[in-house]
């Protein structure tokens, strides 16, 4: 198991574009607590010495009007600079000039994506996260996925944002700024990291009732972990083999479940709700707000309504007490 | 007050000290360390289906409140409250009762201690 990493922009991932943004908070912190002391050092100079300055006006001048025009001038351009270096958007020539001013290389950072980076498509929906990888190899290609992500690590990976129905917001703070998920419209996203292990990260812009609970995490690995185990979720779902497993199968199959939930090999292919094909590997449930072990799925399938109160998913009613288990049972062995 | 009144209140309060149950048998598990419990309800989100007073976000009600559960007669409507029994529930619901919904959730010997020593605590 991969460490954990506090979900904190003061605790940006090496290598990742959410280091520049916290170079540039602490140069904004330090820089505005700097100027705070010295002003109110002039204040209470001016307040208590007696003597008047000859030279009042070069101060105001040089203090109010010169200091302060040249210091926000040098900030405006370096938080351009960082923006552009953290986003990858562009690396014209006068821009590139302009980032090697501050000292930071955007392409050392985040390369353009070259043809054949890895890319991701990510959907924000009242309150989860659909995700489709597209890799380069044919036989990765449109792997579904739902509320979390898996990257290689020292490897730029494309993240292509979009809503299915209000504006969200896409926000792992140790890797990368916030980017909106606007209905119709695809932003991209670039976000890289030397350091595996497990980022979370959380919806940032006000999407209704349940948008506190709406998180996802996001698995850095090494590079062939990862090849492995996009191969392995490109794979359709195991049959049960014993029969207690088989008996979930069948509680899922005769339930409403498939209306909503796709599991790849099986006759379930609804599109509304999350692909389970393969749950059981994910680290959470309902996008970011459950651990996931067989007791919380099954407390997850019977009573969704008392966790995320409004989300589409309805209590499921009609289960006996060991078809829940079973079906819970039968869920977490698809990894 | 009339010496009546007085010896009504007096007669009252007997009455009622009779309606209270007595203080009698109170289960509770000697190597068990509730506040070690409650954190491991909290860890494992025993809190989905339970109403389990003091754990953060504990008001699931797909399965039974807990609240006041040293008072319970049964453990899952068949067993006799036992610090035992609990222990073996909490940890293996569906040996010991097939058609529960509760699934047999992974934790240690000590922990299961933990949760039913939290459990009486309440």
């Amino acid at each position: 198991m991969s460490e954990q990493h506090v979900q904190s922009v003061l605790h940006s991932a090496p290598g990742s574009g959410a280091e520049l943004l916290e170079e540039l908070g602490m140069v904004l912190y330090v820089g505005a607590a700097l100027i705070f002391v010295v002003v109110m050092g002039l204040l209470l100079h001016a307040v208590f010495s007696r003597r008047l300055r000859a030279s009042a006006r070069a101060w105001v001048i040089g203090g109010g009007i010169v200091f302060p025009a040249v210091t926000l001038f040098v900030l405006l351009t370096y938080s351009l600079a960082v923006g552009s270096a953290v986003s990858a958007l562009n690396s014209g020539t006068a821009l590139q000039l302009l980032l090697n001013c501050f000292g930071i290389d955007s392409n050392a950072r985040i390369p353009p994506p070259l043809p054949g980076t890895l890319r991701i498509n990510v959907v924000g929906k009242q309150w989860w996260w659909e995700v489709r990888y597209r890799a380069a190899d044919g036989e990765l290609r449109n792997v579904p996925l739902a509320n979390e992500l898996r990257i290689p690590v020292d490897e730029p990976v494309e993240l292509m944002v979009s809503s299915g129905d209000v504006i969200h917001s896409f926000w792992v703070p140790s890797l990368a700024g916030k980017v909106d998920m606007i209905p119709g419209r695809t932003n991209r996203l670039v976000v890289r990291t030397s350091e595996p292990g497990i980022y979370r990260g959380q919806c940032a812009e006000y999407c209704g009732g349940q948008h506190a609970l709406m998180a996802l995490y996001v698995v850095a690995e090494p590079r062939e972990r990862f090849y492995d185990w996009l191969r392995n979720q490109a794979q359709p779902a195991r049959a049960p083999t014993d029969p207690f497993l088989r008996s979930g199968y069948d509680a899922f199959m005769q339930g409403r479940c498939p209306e909503c939930h796709t599991v790849r090999g099986t006759p379930a292919e609804g599109t509304s709700g999350p692909d389970l094909t393969h749950i059981g590997g994910r680290h959470s449930l309902a996008a970011g707000v459950l651990k996931n072990h067989i007791g919380t799925m099954a407390g997850w399938i019977a009573g969704s309504q008392d966790v995320k109160p409004g989300n589409l998913m309805p209590d499921s009613e009609i289960h006996t007490g060991s078809q829940l288990r079973a079906l819970a049972a039968w869920l977490e062995s698809l990894e | 007050m009339s010496v009546t009144a007085r010896i009504a209140i007096g007669w009252l309060y007997l009455v009622l000290c009779g309606c209270m149950a007595p203080e009698g048998y109170e289960p509770h598990v000697p190597e068990g360390d509730p506040r070690q419990g409650r954190e491991v309800l909290a860890e494992l989100e025993c809190g989905v289906c339970h109403v389990i007073p003091g754990v953060p976000g504990a008001r699931g009600r797909v399965g039974p409140a807990l609240a006041d559960y040293k008072r319970n007669v049964y453990i899952a409507g068949r067993y006799p409250n036992d610090p035992d029994i609990l222990t073996r529930f909490v940890r293996d619901a569906p040996s010991m009762s097939p058609d529960t919904a509760m699934p047999a959730i992974e934790m240690s010997e000590a922990q299961a201690r933990d949760i039913a020593a939290y459990l009486y605590s309440l």
